[in-house]
């Protein structure tokens, strides 16, 4: 199978053999027409495939090696950025990147987890975007640069999870995760979220309370991983594909739920397919988002930033009888 | 049940069966020093193990009965889960709510009450470990919230008990934005200088730890609890080595910084009324008006 595609795009794996095989040959005007229908066939098939994705098949596109990071979409929307490090505290984690960029010509802070791509120094280099202690300590530290200087901050979701390791206790990844939660709410400036690949848990959520929350299409927010929801509860990792559609994982899912405020659209075959494409859907979502948020005076936006987490979970809840 | 059912006097209106973790029966045999204990000597020791001090679970109610000097009121107890997933793994969680809620007699996890401590008003929340765990859904999360928007309120101190295994998966992201919705409410108590003790026993894991648990102007935990993000046996899975000794207790957090001290049961309501004695306003405070302008934001 090509490299790219998932265990689901077989039939487009299968198409692309033949197009590579054809591309190996002497190139004739019968050939090239072939090689013209073949992909036309991909794309058909992509797009059917992509129009009804399932949960597990989202979870895969979610996590797929070549999906786009914070510093995919940063080179292709931002300008101008400077990378910071470190949390003055212990160390700097790679795990999440943090610096200062101009946004429409606008200062802005990003700060984001990075997973490290394909390459697997990257990946070892990045801790497979598991963040310890000193990676949330560096983005609040970061995300209170940005309050002094009234800057917007834009936040990129994308993590398995916090990492779950000894020192990562030792060092208070509880308190760290928990602070960030509390003193989110109470910095002035606007605060985008855009959940762009996985939304693990409370590792996400570390980085993510914001006045707007943007998902792709594709990503996924969830609560577990759905191989460790299927240990717990069915005892067997490998239902993992009903613990994905249990657990509402998906945008459309959450969007429903009032978790989310809007979905950004991917190119067909997902994000990884077109990293141009997909910074331009992402572009023009985020361009009109951060002037709504903008718009609005800071102590009525932070109220409305209480307001729309403290709705959250209210469709769950009935009051009974004694 | 056993018998120290009926030696109970109703604590509040909707007092539920006591869902203690005390073994039932009338002697108890000690997991600390394998000692004997007298079940009612046991119960009146605040189920510590009055030769090695044990601290066994308590129940919720139990939990509030410890830190009320008499009569309490409680609050939000008729919320309700609707299971807003329609969750099912191997059974429905429609079910497990239910089978739930008919052997505690409560709603859900946690409860909430007012009342006087120490001869201050409080309010407190105490989890319950025997409701699916103690786990945090969107009920407990609402109901934890809607205490700390009363302590704001009545600007009077909250405290909260922590007993919980982390987030309820079969609420889904639902029950992940409880951290981030108990976490605004506690930050505006943070802004308005109203005292929040969180009290960590064991156990207190997950996205509770990961959010008010650690957020306390004081973070006190039992002796021996289990504190932690992960969940032992995920970190070996991850590291592929046996744990140290001690990992993730009370005293290892408290070794490396993370908790403010230790208290044994026993003392826990005294040293919470002298800690909230340290934090109320100074006379000349009382005159202002109520907002940020009257207490230094920690920065
Ligand atoms: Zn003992």
């Amino acid at each position: 199978m090509p490299p790219d595609t998932l265990e689901f795009e077989e039939p487009i794996a299968v198409l692309l053999k033949e197009v590579e095989a054809l591309s190996m040959m002497e190139s004739t005007p019968e050939r090239i027409r072939e090689i013209a229908a073949l992909n036309r066939r991909v794309e058909s098939i992509r797009g059917d495939l992509y129009a009804r994705l399932t949960p597990w098949q989202r979870v895969l596109v979610a996590r797929h090696p070549a999906r786009p990071s914070v510093l995919d979409y940063v080179n292709r929307l931002f300008t101008e950025f400077t990378e910071i490090y470190g949390d003055r505290r212990f160390a700097d984690d790679h795990a999440i990147v943090t610096g200062m960029a101009r946004y429409k010509d606008q200062p802005v802070l990003v700060v984001g987890h990075h997973k490290g791509g394909r390459d697997t120094k990257q990946k070892i280099f990045r801790n497979f975007g598991y963040a310890r202690p000193e990676g949330y300590r560096k983005a609040l530290r970061a995300m209170r640069l940005a309050e002094k200087f009234r800057r917007p901050i834009i936040a990129f979701i994308d993590t398995p999870a916090a990492y779950p390791g000894v020192e990562s206790e030792e060092r208070g990844i509880s308190e760290a995760i928990a602070l960030n939660l509390r003193e989110m709410f109470a910095l002035e400036v606007p605060i985008l979220v855009v959940v762009h690949g996985e939304g693990g848990s409370g590792g996400a959520l570390g980085i993510a309370i914001g006045d707007r929350i943007l998902m792709h299409e594709f990503a996924i927010y969830s609560v577990i991983p759905p191989e460790g929801c299927a240990a717990i509860l069915w005892r067997d990792s490998n239902r993992k594909v009903e613990a994905s559609e249990a657990l509402k994982l998906t945008a459309p899912d959450l969007m429903a739920v009032g978790i989310i405020d809007e979905i950004v659209p991917e190119p067909i075959g997902g994000a990884h397919t077109n990293l141009d494409a997909a910074a331009s859907l992402l572009d023009t979502a985020l361009d009109r988002a951060l002037r709504t948020v903008s718009a609005v005076p800071a102590d009525e936006r932070l109220d409305a930033r209480y307001r729309k987490f403290r709705a959250m979970g209210s469709v769950g809840i009935i009051e009974q009888g004694a | 049940m056993a018998w120290f059912k009926k030696s109970r006097k109703p604590i509040a209106p909707s007092a539920a069966e006591k869902p203690s973790r005390v073994p039932e029966g009338l002697w108890v045999k000690c997991p600390g020093c394998a000692q004997i204990i007298y079940s009612k000597e046991l119960e009146t020791n605040l189920n510590v193990c009055p030769k090695c001090a044990h601290h066994f679970r308590i129940g919720s109610l139990e939990r509030l009965k410890s830190f009320f000097d008499g009569e309490w009121t409680e609050h939000f107890a008729n919320l309700a889960s609707t299971d807003p997933l329609q969750f099912t793994d191997t059974k429905p969680y429609r079910g497990r709510l239910e089978s739930s809620q008919a052997a505690t007699g409560m709603k859900d996890a946690v409860v909430v009450g007012s009342g006087r401590m120490d001869g201050l008003h409080i309010v407190i929340a105490a989890m319950e470990y025997s409701f699916i765990g103690g786990s945090m859904g969107v009920v407990v999360g609402e109901k934890i919230t809607r205490a700390a928007e009363l302590a704001l309120e009545r600007r009077v101190p909250l405290i909260v008990v922590a007993c919980s295994g982390g987030a309820r998966m079969m609420e889904g992201a639902l029950s992940l934005m409880q951290m981030a919705k108990v976490s605004a409410a506690l930050s505006r108590l943070d802004r308005e200088g109203v005292p929040f003790i969180s009290v960590l026993t064991d156990p207190t894991t997950g996205g509770v730890t990961a959010s008010f648990a650690m957020l306390g102007d004081l973070n006190i935990a039992e002796p021996m609890a289990l504190i932690g993000f992960a969940g032992p046996r995920v970190i070996e899975q991850t590291i592929r080595q046996k744990l140290p000794e001690g990992f993730q207790r009370s005293e290892f957090l408290l070794e490396h910084g993370m908790l403010d001290l230790i208290v044994d049961r026993r003392d826990l309501k005294a040293t919470i009324g002298r800690a909230l004695r340290f934090m109320e306003p100074r006379p000349v405070d009382q005159g202002r008006s109520a907002g940020p302008s009257g207490h230094a934001r920690p920065s």
